[in-house]
Parts: C-alpha cells; sequence; structure tokens
C-alpha cells in the first residue's frame, strides 16, 4: 500500500546553507496491508524524518513516496483531505498535542466539522462512542474532561481513537509510547496489534528493540540515513547479518541474561564490513540474503 | 553499613494540602553495593534521590533519619549539608545533559565548582586526566565548551566531575533514559566500573526501566506511590519476585523474543493513586487483582529471603 523508493532528505547546514545534511539517505521500504513495520534507529538516524515526509509534513528532497500506486507529492489542496483520512499520525508527547484549554469533546467535534460535516449528531456520537470504545476507553469518563484531567496513557489512546474515526488505513505512531509507563505502555502496544487484525497498518517508530519485537512482523534497523537491514522481525532479530544490528542487539538489556554472558557473535558473512554511512564513499547497495530479508553490502 | 534510611518522610507542601511523596522509607545497603530503585512516574524515586542531596521547598522534611558511613546525614538542614554535598554524597543529575555551564569550557566549569567548594583543584588534576582517559575521553575535552559533546560524552563527563572528590555515596537519577541502547550499556558498564575502582563507595541507580537494573545493579528496591514495596538481590526481584505490584510489574516489561502474537503481554490496569489523599492501607489495593481484606491495613514489613523484605499481606498471610 505504500512504497518508498530512493527516499532522500537533505538538509542545508552550516553558514548560508553551504553544507549539505543528509538525514535520509535512499531509503527504499514497503508497508502492505496489515502489516506492523517497526522503524528502528537510534536518536538522528532520521526515523522521525521519514515518518514526517510520508505524513507530508516534511518535503521530500529526493526519491519518493507511493501510497496506493500514486505519488504522495502530487497530493495536494482538496485530494490532502482525501490523503489524511487514510494516513494519520501519532507523536511521542500526549501531554502537548492537545490543546490544554479545550475539553476533549471539542477536539472531536473539530474532526466532525472537517471530516464529517453531513453526519447527524447521533449518528456520529454512536461512531465516536464506538472508536473510544476499540481503543479501550469508556466514553462517558473520559469525554467533558480536559487534557490534564486525563492520564498520558488515556491521552495517547484518544489521539489513536481521533485517527479512528476517520477510516485510517495507515498510522505514522512516531514513539508513541516513549513517555508512558511501564504498567500502561504494553496497554496502548497490545492495541494497536489488536487494530492490526482488523485491518490497521502501522509504522512503528521506536527505538526500543523490544518494543518493535513485540508488535512488528518486519523490522527495518536504520543507522545515519541509511537502512542497514530489513526484513521478517523474527529474520533480523534472531539472525541479524550487519554488524551494525547486531551491537544494537548485543547492546539491549535483557532480563534473562547479563551483557557479560552474551555469546559473541560469529561473522556469518565475512564479506560484511562494518561501514558507518556517510563517511565512507562506497556505495552500499541492498542485498537480499535470505527470503525478504535485506542488507546493506557493499 | 554504607547507608542507611530509617522511617524517612518528605512531603510536598501545596496549596491544596500536603503530597505523601516519600512516606515512610527505610533501607540498608551495604558497602560496594549498586542499589537500583524503581518504580513508576510520580512514586517518588526523584523525590528521594533529591531529598539526600538537596531538600528545599517545596520539599518539606517530616521525619525519619538517614546515615551513611555510620554518621547521621543532616539532610533536613541546607546549610550543614553543604560539606557532606559532593564530597561524602554526589549526584548525577536527571538531567545532566544540560548539567554543564554553556558559557565556559569545561575545565574552567570545573575550576569554578572547586573555587566554590574551596577544594584545591591542584591535586586532583592529574586525577582528573587519569579518569577521563578511563571514561574513554580526551584531555582536549576540556578544551571544549559542553555543546560541542555529544549526548553521551557529555554523560561521561559529568559521570566524572561528579565523582572527583571520591564520594561515599553517588545517586544516579535516571541517567541512562535519555540515551540510545549502546550508548546506555557503555554508561551503564562505567558506573560499576567506577564502583569497581572504589572511586565510589556505593550507588543509587535511580530508573524506571528493570531491565537496565538487572544488568548493573546488586540489590532492587521497587517502591509504589511513595510507598516501600519491595528490596531484595537483583536476581529474585526479577525471577522471583513476592510483592503483587512487582510481579505484574515485571511481567510487563517486553523483551527481545516476546511477540504480541504468542505471548501477548498486560499492563496494570488502573493508574497510581494522586498522592495528596491517598488510599489508607496499602496504596496498590486500587489495582491489585489479588487483594485481600487485610489491605486496608498498613502491610508491615517482612522478611521473605535473605536480604529481601516485602510489605505485601499476601506474603504475610502465606508466611504467618
Amino acid at each position: 500500500m505504500l512504497e518508498a523508493t530512493n527516499l532522500t532528505k537533505e538538509f542545508k547546514v552550516g553558514s548560508f546553507g553551504r553544507g549539505v545534511f543528509k538525514a535520509v539517505n535512499k531509503a527504499s521500504f514497503k508497508i502492505d496491508n496489515k502489516d506492523i513495520v517497526s522503524l528502528i534507529g537510534e536518536s538522528g538516524s532520521g526515523k522521525t524524518t521519514i515518518g514526517r515526509m510520508i505524513l507530508k509534513l516534511t518535503q521530500i528532497s529526493g526519491g519518493q513516496i507511493k501510497y496506493n500506486g500514486k505519488d504522495v507529492s502530487d497530493i495536494k489542496n482538496k485530494n490532502l483531505k482525501e490523503y489524511y483520512r487514510k494516513v494519520q499520525g501519532v507523536f511521542q508527547d500526549p501531554f502537548s498535542t492537545f490543546n490544554p484549554i479545550f475539553k476533549a469533546d471539542r477536539i472531536f467535534k473539530m474532526v466532525k466539522n472537517e471530516f464529517y460535516p453531513a453526519l447527524s449528531n447521533k449518528e456520529w456520537e454512536k461512531k465516536l462512542d464506538d472508536s473510544l470504545k476499540s481503543v479501550g476507553l469508556n466514553p462517558k469518563e473520559v469525554l467533558n474532561k480536559y487534557p490534564h484531567q486525563l492520564s498520558g496513557g488515556q491521552l495517547q489512546r484518544f489521539l489513536i481513537a481521533r485517527a479512528l474515526l476517520i477510516d485510517v488505513e495507515l498510522l505514522i505512531a512516531d514513539e508513541i509510547i516513549s513517555m508512558l509507563d511501564a504498567s500502561t505502555r504494553i496497554d496502548v502496544l497490545n492495541l494497536l496489534a489488536m487494530l492490526k487484525e482488523k485491518g490497521l497498518s502501522v509504522l512503528f517508530i521506536t527505538h526500543d528493540l523490544s518494543l518493535g519485537y513485540y508488535i512488528s512482523n518486519k523490522a527495518i534497523i536504520l543507522y545515519r540515513g541509511v537502512i542497514v537491514e530489513m526484513g521478517p522481525t523474527d529474520k533480523v532479530f534472531f539472525n541479524p547479518v550487519h554488524s551494525y544490528t547486531q551491537s544494537l542487539l548485543d547492546s539491549v538489556p535483557r532480563l534473562d541474561m547479563k551483557w557479560d554472558e552474551i555469546p559473541k557473535r560469529k561473522k556469518t558473512y565475512t564479506d560484511i564490513v562494518s561501514y558507518i554511512p556517510g563517511m565512507s564513499k562506497r556505495e552500499l547497495k541492498m542485498t537480499e540474503i535470505e527470503e525478504n530479508h535485506f542488507v546493506a553490502i557493499e | 553499613m554504607s547507608l542507611e534510611i530509617k522511617n524517612l518522610k518528605v512531603y510536598y507542601q501545596t496549596l491544596r494540602g500536603q503530597v505523601k511523596a516519600l512516606d515512610d522509607i527505610s533501607f540498608k545497603i551495604n558497602d560496594g553495593d549498586i542499589l537500583g530503585l524503581a518504580g513508576e512516574s510520580g512514586c517518588g524515586k526523584s523525590t528521594f534521590s533529591n531529598s539526600l542531596i538537596l531538600l528545599k521547598a517545596p520539599m518539606k522534611y517530616i521525619g525519619g533519619e538517614v546515615f551513611l558511613d555510620g554518621k547521621k546525614l543532616p539532610v533536613e538542614n541546607y546549610e550543614k549539608m553543604k560539606e557532606k554535598r559532593y564530597k561524602d554524597i554526589s549526584i548525577i543529575p536527571q538531567y545532566a545533559l544540560n548539567a554543564m555551564n554553556p558559557t565556559v569550557k569545561i575545565g574552567k566549569y570545573i575550576h569554578d565548582v572547586f573555587a566554590y567548594k574551596n577544594f584545591s583543584y591542584k591535586g586532583v588534576d592529574n586525577e582528573l586526566k587519569r579518569r577521563l582517559k578511563i571514561v574513554g575521553l580526551d584531555e582536549g575535552i576540556l578544551n571544549m565548551y559542553p555543546i560541542e559533546l555529544s549526548g553521551g560524552m557529555k554523560q561521561r563527563m559529568v559521570m566524572v566531575i561528579a565523582t572527583l572528590m571520591n564520594p561515599s555515596l553517588l545517586i544516579a537519577d535516571e541517567i541512562t533514559s535519555a540515551l540510545d541502547v549502546s550508548t546506555q550499556k557503555a554508561v551503564s558498564k562505567m558506573l560499576v566500573e567506577f564502583r569497581d575502582k572504589k572511586f565510589v563507595k556505593s550507588i543509587i541507580f535511580v530508573t524506571h526501566d528493570v531491565s537496565v537494573l538487572y544488568q548493573i545493579a546488586d540489590k532492587i528496591l521497587i517502591m509504589y506511590a511513595g510507598k516501600f514495596a519491595e528490596i531484595g538481590p537483583a536476581e529474585k526481584i526479577i525471577h522471583n519476585p513476592r510483592h503483587v505490584y512487582t510481579k505484574l510489574l515485571v511481567k510487563a516489561m517486553p523483551e527481545v523474543g516476546i511477540k504480541f502474537s504468542d505471548t501477548p503481554l498486560t499492563g496494570i490496569p488502573g493508574h497510581p493513586p494522586l498522592l495528596i489523599d491517598p488510599p489508607e492501607g496499602c496504596r496498590f489495593i486500587d489495582r491489585c487483582p489479588e487483594k485481600m481484606k487485610e489491605c486496608v491495613k498498613e502491610p508491615p514489613v517482612i522478611k521473605v529471603g535473605e536480604d529481601h523484605y516485602v510489605a505485601c499481606w499476601k506474603e504475610v498471610k502465606k508466611n504467618a
């Protein structure tokens, strides 16, 4: 449903913008129907930039994103609303996403006015109730309240409910649970996984590998704007080939093994050099080393 | 015995009443221990670490005692604590990434700290350079401004500055939470090395991430809503927790190897009580799936194993 080819984002840096910083460098990937794709990378790896480009919040410098066959950068004016009906984003900080002086109903009212002006109030209320219930919130408890009266987990689910109201097909979830507590974050994750069953696709942007593994069926590992490895989650996590993916996985704090006990990995593919994107002039090619499992190799 | 806390109570004074952020906490840690302190946001872990070093308004000292190396630590007295701070007890704050003065070079900043404290800088100059080497930083860093360093480098720099006087106790407040996994690993391992090299005697490592604690801590203390819940050896807390809350918390931790489609995890329903008017007795009562009629009374702290203490009525019953 969504296909990115050679997606690139350049920022001008330095005095008078003489330098060029490639935040995203020729990233190509696909999101299919009912996929939860986790986009994993450290800070500054360009994961948020990719999400913002899909949401058309940032202009694309090179390459293209196709949504259902249509080039996203051609979507303008009237069609834009149609696009946002299908693709929505939820962001990291639920506390600052809401207007603090608006009650929750008013936020939803705006959605109605924008997307469903023809719907009668009664039908709308039913729709609203359904969508709130599907994210596990009790409409009576949360409507008619100000954002500060709700907890972070509730607010985050609120945002997902808002996105669901408009029959969204693809959700860009950018670090949506980093601000939540360990006891509540798992509920939001489970919710996403359940919505997937109902046909939602998710681009799950995170820096936390265990969260990415928990819900996604595809994983993309991003390093300095370059996709170094991608494929089905199990293959990427249990048969990592790129040395960066390996070191990342070995750094995850685990509950069954201490860092010192982790066995040294055998080099399976000796021709893979530890490549630092941006530092080397060599070109990398995405190579399929097993079914659907791609690694950036010289 | 490096640190002993007895019935420490610290409240926040607000217009609507007192917020009981730290209510009757007691525990001990031994020399050379790394104590991990974990809990949800608002459970009082930062209040605890701050109250040991800088207890200022709106924090209010209500009662309790703190002993460091057998001597009483005058936490309630701002002036008296001045000579203890940095020398005997030191902190790497949560905002360590912006802890340094951005307008002066790092070397100058360290000079300033020493001048303020009336310590001689000359004596530590060589030691400082040696320690920089240990954490993998170049001497030249002293001639740089904080803005020139990356997050991990700043964190290591603050770590070196905070431990330069070989304090007896170091408090590390959420120091790895803002870092990437690989930097997180490096910084945590360095902290262990500092302890092994005896730069600090013992460490309190505050975090909300239990899995990091399992990696480096000797003991873990779990707090809930300002109250003591459980303390014990790291291995026991993770693999054989006794308090219902700890069990649920550990169960809610996603790990590489756990998938929603195979073993869905469950969160803990509800949210922590408001500490301005917390429920009587066990504060976890509203969210506890195994609550009993005793739970409306304050649970006693009982011993369930070596160095393993828990405050839960379920355990009291089991051991009765």
